[in-house]
């Protein structure tokens, strides 16, 4: 029945009784590549309510192995899983809880050498990973691929979330230009995080690819969504393409991927804030 | 509602007899939109509750409830049209 199963008609039915999605739009969740970068606070539940979406080809990547410390947060992973690859566990949690959907492996450190290379093969991009030196890599990288990114940072009780479209919008760069100097944000360690946190931005970056990819809604382009646990409180920043950004601007001074010593930690704007923890 | 049963032609069939909610609805919205705007459904149901929710789910889409009716002594069938 259009092209599903008995057990996919009944996986996915409260999807398909909406109006929005139905079975056209669960074929084009069954036909597309999403890849989540970091399969950590944010990237396990982004990649999690993928998987059950049926979000045909999810790719992770990580290079990083599973600790104590992750666990608090990281609930893709598991206590018997510390010591393994990301990567590893992440896939087969994936896999778990929905068989029908392919997950591709990159047990990989993002670098200006393999970033185009990865993206190349996916459709939408979600950001979750821990330091500037990725984020911007993935910002800057996305531009030139033309690939929409859904960015979120968390940090303490704090989150934010906004997606970009090449072309549709504002970059990360139109809002905070660089990178803060290196030593001047406390580091992940440091700060602390809220468990729930990268829970709730995690989940919003999931429904804010599911919505790229159905064609429905709007997305959060040209728009920072902020939570603030401590007072239970969302707020929504509207901000415009900067026309002096260094990378989609007038006159952009960035015209290749370049790297960034790796560095963690809150980044504070004008009226606003990044911040970085995974 | 027989009246109208005799006047439109039907351009395809669904038998989801042992079906319940929301599977009947399911099925039926799946079966829908693989057919063309305008074309007519026949859904044929057992489950007495299907009879009212499907109805009310094809129209809350927009659909055209064109009839429901009961065939014999334990079947119905509800005719919708595809939303233009």
């Amino acid at each position: 029945m259009f092209g599903f199963t008995e057990e996919e008609v009944k996986r996915y039915s409260r999807h398909i009784i909406l109006k929005e999605v139905g079975g056209t739009g669960q074929r084009k969740l069954r036909e597309a590549r999403v890849l989540v970068v970091g399969v950590g606070g944010l990237g396990s539940p982004a990649s999690y309510y993928l998987a059950a979406a049926g979000v045909g080809t999810i790719g992770i990547v990580d290079s990083d192995f599973v600790e104590l410390s992750n666990l608090q947060r990281q609930i893709l992973h598991r206590t018997d899983d510390i010591g393994r690859q990301k990567t590893e566990s992440g896939a087969e949690r994936l896999h778990a809880l929905n068989p029908g959907v392919s997950v591709v492996k990159h047990a990989v450190k993002l670098s200006k050498d393999n970033v185009t290379d990865i993206i190349g093969a996916y459709d939408v991009i979600i950001d979750g990973v821990d330091n500037f030196a990725a984020r911007y890599l993935l910002n800057d990288a996305c531009f030139f691929q033309k690939k929409p990114l859904v960015e979120a940072g968390v940090l303490q009780f704090l989150g934010q979330i906004m997606t970009i479209v090449p072309g549709q919008g504002p970059c990360y760069r139109c809002v905070f230009p660089e990178p803060p100097p290196p030593g001047s944000v406390p580091s992940c360690q440091e700060a602390g995080i809220l468990g729930a946190v990268p829970g709730v931005l995690g989940t919003l970056q999931a429904a804010e690819a599911l919505k790229l990819i159905l064609g429905i809604g709007k997305p959060l382009i040209g728009r920072i969504i902020i939570y603030e646990a401590l007072s239970g409180s969302f707020r929504e920043v509207r901000f415009n393409p900067n026309p002096r950004c260094p990378l989609c601007g007038e006159r952009p001074t960035i015209a290749e991927l370049t790297e960034y010593p790796f560095e963690c930690g809150v980044q504070q704007g004008a009226d606003n804030f990044t911040v970085n923890e995974r | 509602m027989d009246e109208t049963k005799q006047a439109v032609t039907v351009d395809r069939e669904i038998d989801l007899k042992g079906e319940v909610c929301p599977y009947t609805f399911v099925k039926s919205k799946l079966a829908l939109e693989e057919m063309l705007a305008g074309q007519v459904l026949r859904i044929i149901v057992d489950h007495v509750p299907a009879t009212r929710n499907v109805p009310r789910s094809m129209e809350n889409e927009g659909n055209e409830v064109i009839g429901i009716s009961q065939i014999n002594n334990s079947d119905w069938q509800i005719l919708v049209r595809k939303r233009e």
